[in-house]
């Protein structure tokens, strides 16, 4: 199983290196979207809550993108096919899609988090920048999960465009609550603070019950 | 549970099938000796897709049961997914990698090795255009990788559907070695070319409207007989 | 096959509704601060636990289903979820009413079950348009009982969170009283809360009872036509068409 996820994963990263189609695109949906709100909020600059609901919303919003896209080369090339004919656990595309969309998340915040202290945050945030990682990737898993469960279920409908936004932004409200509210403390004015961690453990529970549920429910979305 | 080398490679009995509400097989009984050769035939919309994407394991009975190299689906599918080589209308392939990569890709989730790829490049002869992307070569040219994605990993048995659609007269030549009797595998083939079909079965099987009208060993079928299914 | 009951459903209903309003008006006290208007809390609250319940319940019906594959359970997990989304939109309508008269304001953020209704009416919004979607029926069916048990799994955890979020910055406003209820208003409670689910389990009822009649009728006129292709409504249905 272990060399399928394997497989599948370096495909799809090979694939997106290739053509570009998903994180350029996440990338430049965020820039504009900071740009937007700089205008929205017309302020020069935010900080505290307003800087971590403003860099949450904008990722997620910017995840759907990226989630729209997931499953589109195996519906539209019989990659699904492909992969149904293998010897191979189908939880193991589950594993792999996630894997993909994290790294996907990763690249996309590695500019996009440090174009967002440019262009709109405040205070410095080289000092949190450990607790800044520890949340983004907590986050990230849950959006990688929730994402490829939403994605497989979009992607067998006529409409996925607007069905995977509209299914994704609700189930992702408790991981917008834990990332702001964990993220608000390390963009204060005064200094950044310590993240309560009471957040981070709602993140983790988001994580491991999402998790387990997408890994018992995933196979039978992709049976016939 | 039976994985037995004896059995026969299909064994089917009332098999049916049916997509929402509409019946695309109802029962299909028939059994193919490994290493036979069984010919489908029917007018669009038969259910000869669906009967081989049944055997692929990809869809699973809703009525009757199906036996598949002697494993009972779906329960037993997984036990046979990697002893089956599937040729369908798509070729399964991913436009925007080169032939080989799409191979060695394939290769690893059969848990093959690629020294295969590159012989099966060969006999059909797209050895030269291994590392141009997919999206690059014409239909015929990618319907002979499709075929190497097929048997890249030994299949007992192979379900064919139209394999030499799009293939010159040469290129068809070089695959029968591979897609052929000689094969050895199990095949269920369907085919247009009723007299080609006719030629290369043992068993014939044709499709109405989802129902078996004829299944008989292929001698006793006339090119007359299966033409009245297209009526 | 689903209408085992119904009348005494029915009669069971119509009883516990009357009931309850006559214990509304009649019995209960009157709210000091809020007033008469405080009484449409026996009427939010089991419109709130009732749906949720009833969603938790679309949620045990979709594993039901990918279990067994028996399309029944669709059917009912289905009827389960749509009738839970009217109660939950009355349930948002009502505590907006309330909210209006107890605070001034069409909605608090501070209400964290109002919030976490919300939020789950958004998701489960998303169910019918899903289904919808899907022209295959058994893939319909399938991606909708996934969606039922993640959503079912989802409210738990979305209540905790909103809560959780709300609960360091605002008291609750919405509370029927500072904590423990008096003895008249905890029986009317009870009442009205029955009330509420039995009427949602005739309603049920109903809905699978009258889906499964337009089945069989279609089944018979097909037969009677002697028509070897099954006979579907036009055009395409969220809803199950076929057991």
């Amino acid at each position: 199983m272990r060399r399928a996820i394997a497989a599948v994963v370096r495909k799809d990263v090979l694939v997106e290196l290739r053509t570009g189609e998903a994180v350029p695109a996440m990338l430049l949906f965020s820039i504009s979207t900071f740009v937007l709100f700089h205008f929205a909020l017309d302020r020069r600059s935010v900080d505290g809550d307003l800087a971590a609901g403003v860099l949450w919303v904008t990722l997620l919003f910017a995840a759907v993108l990226g989630i729209v896209r997931l499953f589109v080369a195996e519906r539209e090339q019989g990659g699904f096919d492909g992969f149904l004919l293998a010897p191979v656990d189908r939880t193991a595309l589950f594993v792999a899609k996630a894997t993909v969309l994290f790294a996907f998340l990763a690249a996309l915040e590695l500019v996009a988090v440090p174009a967002f202290a440019i262009l709109l945050l405040g205070p410095s945030p080289w000092d949190a920048v450990p607790e800044l990682v520890l949340v983004l990737a907590l986050a990230d898993v849950g959006i990688a999960v929730v994402g490829t469960l939403v994605g497989a279920l979009g992607i067998q409908t006529r409409t996925r465009e607007v069905i995977v936004p509209i299914l994704a932004l609700p189930l992702m409200i408790p991981l917008a609550i834990g990332a702001a509210r964990a993220t608000s403390p390390l963009f204060l004015e005064a200094g950044a603070a310590a993240v309560p961690g009471r957040w981070l453990l709602v993140l983790g529970l988001y994580d491991l019950v999402f998790g387990l549920l997408a890994f018992a429910v995933f196979d039978f979305l992709l049976e016939d | 549970m039976a994985t037995a080398t004896d059995g026969p490679a299909v064994a089917l009995r009332d098999l049916g099938r049916a997509y929402g509400e509409r019946v695309a097989l109802a029962g299909v009984t028939l059994e193919l000796p490994r290493g036979a050769t069984l010919a489908v035939f029917g007018a669009n919309g038969a259910g000869k897709t669906t009967l081989l994407r049944v055997l692929a394991t990809l869809l699973r009975p809703h009525a009757g049961t199906a036996a598949v190299l002697g494993a009972t689906l779906p329960r037993e599918a997984w036990a046979v997914r990697g002893r089956i080589g599937l040729l369908g209308h798509e070729p399964l392939l991913y436009r925007d990698l080169s032939v080989r990569e799409n191979l060695r890709f394939h290769a690893r989730l059969h848990g093959v090795g690629e020294g295969r790829a590159a012989a099966l490049l060969d006999a059909v002869g797209m050895a030269r255009r291994a590392d141009e992307p997919v999206r690059a070569l014409s239909r015929g040219m990618a319907q002979r990788v499709a075929i190497c994605r097929a048997l890249l990993h030994e299949p007992e048995l192979l379900l064919l559907d139209e394999p030499l659609a799009n293939l010159d007269p040469g290129a068809a030549g070089a695959v029968a070695p591979l897609i052929g009797r000689e094969s050895g595998a199990a095949r269920v083939l369907i085919s247009h070319d009723v007299e080609l079909g006719l030629a290369e079965a043992d068993v014939v099987l044709g499709l109405r409207g989802g129902r078996a009208e004829i299944v008989a060993p292929a001698g006793s079928v006339a090119v007359a007989d299966v033409r009245e299914l297209y009526r | 096959m689903f209408a085992r009951g119904l009348k005494t459903l029915s009669i069971a209903s119509v009883v516990l509704i009357v009931g309850a309003f006559a214990l509304v008006f009649f019995y209960a006290p009157n709210d000091a601060d809020q007033g008469f208007i405080q009484k449409i809390f026996y009427l939010h609250v089991p419109l709130a636990i009732v749906a949720l319940c009833g969603f938790v319940a679309g949620g045990v019906f979709g594993i039901q289903f990918l279990r067994t594959g028996d399309r029944a359970h669709d059917l009912r997990s289905y009827v389960a979820i749509h009738l839970s989304l009217i109660l939950a939109v009355a349930a948002l309508v009502t505590g907006s009413i309330w909210a209006r008269a107890a605070w001034g304001h069409w909605w608090v953020w501070d209400e964290p079950t109002l919030v976490s209704f919300l939020i789950v009416f958004l998701l489960y919004a998303c169910y019918q348009p899903l289904r919808f979607a899907i022209e295959d029926s058994g893939r319909q069916a399938r991606a909708a009982a996934v969606f039922s048990i993640v959503a079912g799994a989802f409210v738990p955890l979305n209540f905790l969170a909103v809560r959780l979020a709300q609960s360091f910055s605002h008291p609750r406003v919405l509370s029927a009283t500072g904590g423990t209820m008096p003895g008249e208003m905890r029986l009317t409670f009870l009442v009205s809360l029955l009330a509420m689910a039995v009427l949602f389990v005739t309603l049920w009822k109903y809905e699978l009872t009258s889906k499964q009649a337009s089945m069989q009728l279609r089944a018979l006129k097909r037969r009677l036509a002697e028509d070897d292709e099954p006979w579907l409504p036009a055009g395409r249905s969220a809803a199950p068409q076929q057991l």
